[in-house]
C-alpha cells in the first residue's frame, strides 16, 4: 500500500515526521477493533423492539390527560385553543374565498396573477394548471388543498418576513435563529405531526400549523439573507441625507431585497406543498386524502392522479412567484398593461361563475385512473424480471446483511462506532452530539427500529450520493450534458417531496426498495446540483493556470476541481443524507416500515400514540445525528488551512 | 474660532472592544499595527485637528488605510467618533440629538459616495428628489428641485433612465445631484472619482471646480490620488496611519513637506508647475544686471518660462512693488528639470507671512507633524 519512503538526503521536518504512523494505521486499527468486538459480543447488549415500552404507555398517559383537560387547563383555554380557533379561522376564510369564486373564477384569478406576475406565459401556464385541476376531476379536493396551501403560506409569512428583517438586521437574533431553523429543516416533515395533534387535535387547524411550522425556516433564512445583502453603500448613501432607520427600510432595504424575498415566498409554498399532502394523516381534507387512501390500497391510478393535481398547483405557484421575483418596473405604460390584463382575465372568470355553475362540468373531466392501472400492471407483468431482479439485489444484497449487522450489533458498539466516526469527520462536538442523539433513540425505545430506518437511509444515500456526483461531475464537464440536465432538476426540484414516491410504487410496487427509489429521485437532483455548481466555482484563472501547466482534464478533475469544491461535495453529501432520511421516512406511506410507520400507526391507533410521538422524536434524533456527521465537516476548515492558521 | 465651517480638534476613532479607554492612555501613542497587536483595537483616526474655511475645497489625501475615509463619515457620524471635539458652523456635532443630527445631515451637509450608492429601483430624478423625499417634500415639488439639479451637473435627458443605464461617470454625477438637492452648505466627496476612467475623472474634476465657482459651497474632498489633491485642494491635509501629517497649500506641501514620508509622495509632482517664482528668487549677484523682465513672486515657475526666453536677463520678482529677488534662466532650468536627487528648499519667511495674512490657519496637526 505505502512503499517505504526512499529518503536520500531527508527534510529538515523528517525526524519529526518519521515517529508518526503512516496515516492509513488508525483508521484501519479502529475497523479491526470493531470487527472484532462484533465477533466478540454479537447478539449481546441488542435492543430489541417492545410494543409495550413503559414510554409509549407513559407517552399515552400524557395524551390522556391533555385530552382530559383540554378545555380546563388555562393554557389549553387561553392559549393553545385560541390557536387553533385562529388558525381554523384563517383556513375557513380562504376556502370560503376560493370557493365562492367558483371554478371560472378562480381559474381567471390565477390567470391574471400569472399575468400580473409575468406576462402571457405565466397567465397560460396558470389558466391550464387550474382548468387541469377540474379536468382531472379533483376540483373540490384541490380548492382544499390550495386552501390548506394558502392559509400556512399566509400565516408562514406573516410571521416569518418580519424574523427575517429582524435577523437580517440584528446579529445578535441571528445566531439565536440559525441553529434553531437548522435543526427545523432537517426535521423529517412526520415529527412535526404528532406533538401537533396532541396540541391541536386533527383536522386542518392542526394540519394548517403543522405546515406553517415546516414552511418558514426559507422564509425567515431568505429573507435575512436578502435584507444583509442590501448594499451597505446605498444604506450609508441614504443615512447620510438624514433618513430615519424606518425610512431607510422601507425606501431601501425592503425594495432592494424584494425580489429576492420573492424567492422566499417561491421556497415556503414549495415547503408547505411538500407537507399539506402528508396532513392528510391528521384529517386535513383535500388532495392528500385520497392519495393516502389509494396508496393504502395501493391503487397506483388513483394515487398518481391526484399526485399529478398537486403538481400542477405546485408548478403553478411556483413559476408565478418565481417570475414575480425576477420582474423589473418597467414604465407607467407597462404597468398599465399589466394591471389591465390581470383585471380582464380576473373579470373574465368572474363573469363566466354564473354561466359555467360552480360545480366543475363533469362532460369536461377525464377519466385516466384506469388506463394508469392498465399501464402499471403491464408494466408489473412485463417488466417484472427487471424491477425484481433489482429490488432483491439491493434488499438482499445490501439492506439485509446492514440491517443484521446493525440490529445484532450492541448498541454500545454502534454508537462507539458512530462517535468515533463522526469525531474523525467532523470533530469531537459533532461526535458527541452524534452519539449523544443515537443513544436518545436507544433511550425512546426505538432502538431496532431506529437501525432499520438507518440501514435505508445508509443505503439510499450511498446510491444517490454516488449518482448525483457522477452527473454533477459531467455536468460540470459538459456544456451541453449540463443544458439537458438543469431543466430537469429544476423541474424535479418543483415537485413536493411524496410526489417522487408516485413511480417508485408504480415501478416496484410496495416495500423499502421503493422508499430508497424515491429517495433517490428526490435527493439525486439537489446533490448533482450542489456538486456542478461546485465545480463552477472553481475560479477560471486557477483551471487556466493548471491547463498553461500540461494537466489532462483527468488531473484536472482530480487535482484541481474536486479538492477545491471540497466544501460543495461535504454540503452534497449532507443534503443527500438528509433527503433521503426524509423521503425514506415518508417511504412508511408505501411499506417501507421502520420508525416512520411507527409515526403513521400512531395516527391510525389510539393504543399507538405514545410510539408514534417518540417515533417522531427519535426521527428528529437520527437527523441531527446524521447533519452532524457531515455537516462538521462542512464548517471544519481543510486540513491544509488549519496547518498554517 | 467662531468663523470656520467646520473645526476637528483631537478627534480619535478607534475600532474594537472597549475603544474609549485607550483615548488618554500610553496605548494611544503606539503605532496602529503595535496597537492592535496589543488590545485587538484598530485605531482609524487619530488625534486629528483641521480647520475648514467657509467656501473652501478642503481635500484629505492618502492611501489606503490611512483612516481618510473613516475621518470624513465621522464628520457626519455616520461613523461615531470615540473621541473629540467636532463642530460645524460652530454646532457641536458630538453632542446633537439623534434628531439634530438628523436634521443637519438632511439639510446642511450631505455626501457623494465612491461606489454612487443609487437606488437601482428607482429612477435618476426619484434618485436625485431622494433627500427631499426624506425631508418629506411634496412629490410635484421634489421633481421640480430635482430636474433643476439634473441640469446644473449635466444631465438633461436622463431623468426617467435607471441608474443602471447610465455610464459610470454620469452615475457619479447623479450621485453629486443627488447631494446638491438639497441645498446643503456642505458638501463631503469620498473619493468619488476613484472608480472612474482617468479622462471621465478628469471631465468630473473639472466639474467638481465649475459647481464650486457657481455655487461656492464648503467642500471637504477624499482622494488617494494626488494630482487629483493638487487640482482641486486650496488646502491638503495628508494622512498617514490614521494621523495628519502635514496642511498646507499645495505650494507649501510641494515646496516644503514636514517630513520624509510628505516628501516621498510629491517628489514626483512637476515643481514648476505648482511652486512660484517666490521659492526660487535669490539675492541678486553683485553685477547682475537688474533690467529683466518683471513678474509678481506669486507666478508660477512655468508661466514665468516665455517670460525667461524672451529676455537674457534675469527676471526680477516683486512683491507688493518691491523687489524682493531675481531668477535667471538657469534657476528657471533647475525648478523645470526633472529632480533626481531631492534638494531641500527652506520656505522663504514671507510664505509664512502670506499664510497669516490670508487668514488661513494651519491646523495644529500640521504644526505638530513639523516638529
Amino acid at each position: 500500500m505505502v512503499s517505504a519512503p526512499v529518503q536520500a538526503a531527508p527534510p529538515v521536518q523528517a525526524p519529526a515526521r518519521a515517529r508518526r504512523l503512516p496515516r492509513w494505521v488508525v483508521p484501519v486499527a479502529g475497523v479491526v477493533a470493531g470487527v472484532a468486538l462484533y465477533v466478540l459480543f454479537r447478539g449481546r447488549a441488542v435492543l430489541p423492539h417492545d410494543d409495550d415500552a413503559t414510554l409509549f404507555h407513559w407517552l399515552n398517559d400524557a395524551r390522556d390527560w391533555v385530552d382530559a383537560n383540554r378545555n380546563s387547563n388555562p393554557i389549553f383555554l387561553y392559549v393553545v385553543n385560541y390557536l387553533r380557533l385562529g388558525a381554523s379561522e384563517v383556513f375557513a376564510l380562504i376556502q370560503g374565498a376560493l370557493v365562492a369564486l367558483g371554478w371560472p373564477g378562480l381559474v381567471g384569478l390565477a390567470a391574471g396573477l400569472g399575468w400580473l406576475a409575468g406576462g402571457w406565459r405565466i397567465a397560460v401556464v396558470s389558466l391550464v394548471g387550474f382548468a387541469g385541476l377540474g379536468v382531472l376531476g379533483f376540483w373540490e379536493a384541490s380548492v382544499e388543498t390550495l386552501a390548506l396551501t394558502l392559509s400556512a403560506v399566509v400565516l408562514s409569512l406573516l410571521f416569518g418576513i418580519p424574523l427575517g428583517i429582524w435577523a437580517g438586521r440584528s446579529p445578535r437574533v441571528r445566531r439565536i435563529v440559525t441553529p434553531v431553523l437548522d435543526v427545523m429543516q432537517i426535521m423529517p416533515t412526520f415529527s412535526y405531526l404528532s406533538p401537533m395533534v396532541l396540541l391541536f387535535l386533527i383536522g386542518s387547524a392542526s394540519s394548517t400549523i403543522a405546515t406553517m411550522i415546516y414552511a418558514m425556516p426559507p422564509a425567515i433564512r431568505i429573507t435575512a439573507l436578502a435584507i444583509e445583502r442590501v448594499s451597505g453603500v446605498t444604506v450609508e448613501a441614504s443615512e447620510s441625507l438624514g433618513a430615519t432607520g424606518w425610512q431607510t427600510l422601507r425606501k431601501v432595504r425592503l425594495p432592494l431585497a424584494l425580489n429576492t424575498i420573492m424567492l422566499g415566498v417561491n421556497q415556503t409554498i414549495a415547503a408547505a406543498l411538500s407537507m399539506v399532502p402528508l396532513t392528510a394523516l391528521i384529517a386535513a381534507p383535500g388532495l392528500g386524502e385520497d392519495l393516502l387512501r389509494a396508496l393504502a390500497r395501493v391503487n397506483v391510478g388513483a394515487a398518481l392522479v391526484p399526485g399529478v393535481a398537486i403538481v400542477l398547483i405546485a408548478i403553478v405557484l411556483d413559476r408565478m412567484t418565481r417570475a414575480a421575483a425576477q420582474r423589473r418596473d418597467g414604465g407607467s405604460r407597462a404597468r398599465a398593461v399589466r394591471w389591465g390584463g390581470f383585471a380582464v382575465l380576473t373579470a373574465a372568470g368572474l363573469a363566466l361563475t354564473p354561466v359555467l355553475a360552480q360545480e366543475f362540468p363533469e362532460q369536461w373531466q377525464v377519466q385516466v385512473i384506469r388506463p394508469i392501472n392498465d399501464v402499471a400492471d403491464w408494466i408489473e407483468a412485463h417488466w417484472y424480471t427487471f424491477t425484481g431482479f433489482l429490488n432483491d439485489t439491493v434488499a438482499y444484497g445490501f439492506l439485509n446483511p446492514l440491517q443484521d449487522l446493525l440490529t445484532s450489533a450492541p448498541w454500545w458498539l454502534v454508537t462507539a462506532a458512530v462517535l468515533v466516526f463522526a469525531w474523525r469527520v467532523s470533530g469531537p462536538a459533532a461526535g458527541l452530539v452524534a452519539a449523544v442523539c443515537l443513544l436518545g433513540v436507544a433511550a425512546l425505545g426505538l432502538w431496532e427500529h431506529g437501525m432499520e430506518t438507518l440501514t435505508m437511509v445508509l443505503v439510499g444515500s450511498v446510491i444517490t450520493i454516488a449518482a448525483g456526483l457522477a452527473l454533477g461531475v459531467a455536468a460540470a464537464r459538459s456544456r451541453w450534458f449540463a443544458a439537458v440536465l438543469r431543466p430537469l432538476l429544476d423541474a424535479a426540484q418543483t415537485m413536493p417531496s411524496f410526489s417522487y414516491l408516485l413511480p417508485a410504487v408504480a415501478l416496484f410496487g410496495n416495500g423499502r426498495f421503493t422508499a430508497i427509489m424515491a429517495a433517490f429521485i428526490y435527493a439525486v437532483p439537489v446533490v448533482a446540483r450542489v456538486v456542478e455548481d461546485g465545480l463552477r466555482a472553481v475560479p477560471g484563472t486557477v483551471m487556466e493556470a493548471a491547463r498553461s501547466t500540461g494537466s489532462t482534464d483527468r488531473q484536472l478533475l482530480w487535482k484541481v476541481q474536486l479538492p477545491m469544491a471540497r466544501g460543495s461535495l461535504l454540503l452534497a453529501a449532507n443534503q443527500g443524507i438528509v433527503m433521503t432520511l426524509a423521503m425514506v421516512v415518508i417511504g412508511a406511506l408505501v411499506g417501507a416500515g421502520a420508525l416512520g410507520y411507527d409515526v403513521v400507526a400512531g395516527f391510525a391507533q389510539q393504543e399507538d400514540y405514545g410510539k408514534g410521538l417518540a417515533a417522531g422524536v427519535a426521527l428528529v434524533l437520527l437527523g441531527v445525528m446524521l447533519d452532524r456527521i457531515t455537516q462538521g465537516a462542512n464548517g471544519r476548515r481543510s486540513p491544509h488551512k488549519k496547518r498554517n492558521a | 474660532m467662531g468663523t470656520a465651517a467646520i473645526e476637528v480638534r483631537g478627534l480619535w476613532k478607534i475600532f474594537g472592544p472597549k475603544a474609549d479607554r485607550i483615548i488618554g492612555s500610553p496605548d494611544a501613542e503606539l503605532e496602529p499595527a503595535q496597537l492592535r497587536a496589543k488590545t485587538g483595537c484598530t485605531a482609524a483616526v487619530r488625534d486629528v485637528s483641521f480647520e475648514v474655511r467657509p467656501g473652501e475645497v478642503f481635500v484629505v489625501m492618502g492611501l489606503s488605510g490611512s483612516g481618510k475615509s473613516t475621518l470624513v463619515r465621522c464628520l457626519t457620524r455616520l461613523i461615531e467618533p470615540t473621541a473629540g471635539e467636532l463642530r460645524i458652523d460652530g454646532q457641536d456635532v458630538r453632542a446633537m440629538s439623534a434628531k439634530q443630527l438628523r436634521e443637519l445631515r438632511r439639510h446642511r451637509v450631505s455626501m457623494v459616495f465612491q461606489h454612487f450608492g443609487l437606488l437601482p429601483h428607482r429612477k435618476v430624478v426619484d434618485n436625485i428628489a431622494y433627500g427631499l423625499e426624506i425631508q418629506g417634500v411634496g412629490k410635484a415639488e421634489r421633481h421640480e428641485k430635482a430636474r433643476r439639479i439634473l441640469s446644473l451637473v449635466g444631465l438633461e435627458g436622463h431623468e426617467d433612465s435607471y441608474p443602471e443605464q447610465l455610464s459610470g461617470g454620469m452615475q457619479q454625477r447623479v450621485g453629486l445631484a443627488r447631494a446638491l438637492a438639497v441645498d446643503p452648505e456642505v458638501l463631503l466627496f469620498d473619493e468619488p472619482f476613484s472608480a472612474l476612467d482617468p479622462l471621465i475623472r478628469r471631465d468630473m474634476q473639472a466639474e467638481v471646480i465649475r459647481l464650486h465657482r457657481e455655487v461656492g459651497k464648503t467642500m471637504v474632498f477624499i482622494t488617494h490620488d494626488l494630482s487629483e489633491a493638487l487640482k482641486l485642494g486650496e488646502r491638503i491635509a495628508i494622512m498617514r496611519a490614521g494621523a495628519i501629517v502635514q496642511v498646507g497649500t499645495p505650494e507649501e506641501l510641494v515646496g516644503a513637506p514636514a517630513d520624509e514620508y510628505v516628501a516621498d509622495f510629491v517628489r514626483d509632482v512637476p515643481r514648476a508647475q505648482v511652486l512660484s517664482l517666490r521659492w526660487i528668487s535669490r539675492a541678486p549677484e553683485p553685477g547682475e544686471p537688474l533690467d529683466g523682465p518683471e513678474l509678481p513672486a506669486g507666478t508660477v515657475i512655468h508661466d514665468a518660462v516665455p517670460a525667461a526666453m524672451a529676455s537674457d536677463r534675469p527676471i526680477r520678482v516683486v512683491a507688493d512693488g518691491e523687489l524682493v529677488g531675481v531668477v535667471s534662466r538657469v534657476d528657471i532650468l533647475g525648478a523645470v528639470r526633472p529632480e533626481t536627487e531631492r534638494v531641500v528648499v527652506t520656505a522663504p519667511a514671507e510664505t509664512a507671512e502670506a499664510r497669516t495674512r490670508g487668514g488661513a490657519a494651519v491646523a495644529s496637526a500640521g504644526a505638530s507633524g513639523e516638529a
